[in-house]
């Protein structure tokens, strides 16, 4: 295991201030960090020693003991003291705030000479590639009752169990990602994503389009004729409206904010349109015949 | 037709600005489709568009820079693959 001089790697001295090696970092950072250095070997290799010496130099605790022992670290009991207290502190510990633009470069992936100083997972072992786990798609079934409100649902994927909470609102199709939840990663690479499509079933009442929502609602010939109230289902509750005079068949009517919640927007919900399906009377008594035929004669 | 993502989901899940993303549509970086007045991001630019997170966020880079970056990306690549089949002519 060599030393490390962490001053070298960031290109600063030993009295640098914070800032003086936070600035550097960045820098360097920005010229070796994986995604502007894609298929570089090299470029990667620097990157996680820089984060290796961002993380013993930005932090306080670990510059103080690095500046202490440095170069003589195989020689003191301090430093096995360190790593345990270290180890017992933090263990599989991964250094804090460095970056994560590459996979592999946690604490798994600093050098012995860092392991051995400020602890860490052990078994580093072989350097065998980490592999990220696959990403898990699945489906999960909601009535349009269920779409409309936030609710939280527990389902089982690959064995686990996983309770999500589902926004109101959430559109037929509409996919999410949760972190983690897929696949587990091999060589201690991390686990895949779990994406779930939300398949919403017809509602045999309400169409959807969006947020708002649609319904035939039967209206009887005398209240379209005369005007009156009549009583409509919304897809929670039912409320009361008021019917014109002389309301035409398939005459629509806007209930606002009566359709479904908006995805993530909160108190801003669809609205509600409904179509008047005017039903024509049957089995007329002789007394309703002779009014209707007195209708018909006035209406001459 | 690609998933849709919600940049909603996106934004709280990599705790980025709703603006950033659609400053990133407006350059056309990465492809912003709206349903409903939602917008939602392909699947298939998710990668492309957490690489373009991780250098505004770990980098500070901002969307001016991230854009000259990628076109100087995409000219290496290019010029990457150039030089693989040249090489693959002299051997």
């Amino acid at each position: 295991m060599a030393f490390i001089d962490y001053y070298q790697v960031l290109g600063v001295d030993k009295k640098a201030s914070e800032k003086d090696i936070k600035n550097a970092y960045r820098k360097l950072a920005r010229k070796y960090h994986p995604d502007l250095n894609p298929n570089d070997a090299e470029a990667h290799k620097k990157f996680q020693q820089l984060n290796e010496a961002n993380e013993v130099l930005s932090d306080p605790d670990k510059r103080k003991k690095y500046d202490q022992y440095g170069e003589n670290w195989q020689h003191g009991a301090e430093y096995e003291q360190a790593r345990q207290q270290q180890s017992r502190q933090q263990a599989g510990a991964s250094g804090g705030g460095q970056f994560s633009g590459f996979e592999g470069f946690g604490g798994d992936n600093f050098s012995d000479f860092f392991q051995s100083m400020f602890g860490g997972s052990g078994a580093r072992g072989s350097k065998q590639s980490k592999y990220r786990g696959q990403d898990i798609n699945t489906e999960l079934h909601l009535s349009l009752k269920e779409a409309a409100e936030t609710h939280k649902q527990a389902f089982t994927v690959n064995g686990k169990n996983i309770r999500i909470t589902i926004p109101a609102g959430v559109e037929n199709g509409q996919n999410i990602k949760i972190a983690g939840h897929g696949g587990p990663g091999a060589n201690g690479g991390p686990a895949g994503d779990l994406y779930i499509t939300f398949l919403i079933a017809e509602d045999p009442k309400f169409k959807r389009s969006g947020s708002d929502l649609y319904c035939n609602v039967k209206l009887d010939v005398y209240t379209a004729v005369l005007g009156g109230e009549v009583t409509v289902d919304t897809l929670n509750s039912k409320v009361k409206i008021k019917v014109k005079p002389e309301t035409q068949n398939g005459t629509k009517v806007k209930l606002k904010g009566k359709g479904l919640p908006l995805y993530k927007k909160e108190n801003q919900f669809g609205d509600l349109y409904i179509t008047y399906d005017i039903q024509i009377p049957v089995n007329l008594t002789d007394k309703q015949r002779k009014l209707f035929e007195e209708l018909r004669e006035e209406s001459k | 037709m690609a998933n849709l993502i919600a940049t909603t989901d996106i934004c709280t899940y990599h705790d980025v600005e709703y603006t950033f993303i659609n400053s990133l549509g407006e350059a056309g970086l990465v492809e912003v489709k709206v349903v409903k007045k939602n917008t939602f991001i392909p699947e298939t630019e998710l990668q492309k568009l957490e690489k373009m997170i991780r250098m505004h966020r770990e980098l500070e880079i901002n969307v001016a820079g991230i854009e000259a970056i990628i076109h100087l990306l995409d000219r290496v690549e290019q010029m990457q693959e150039e030089m693989r089949l040249l090489r693959n002519r002299h051997i």
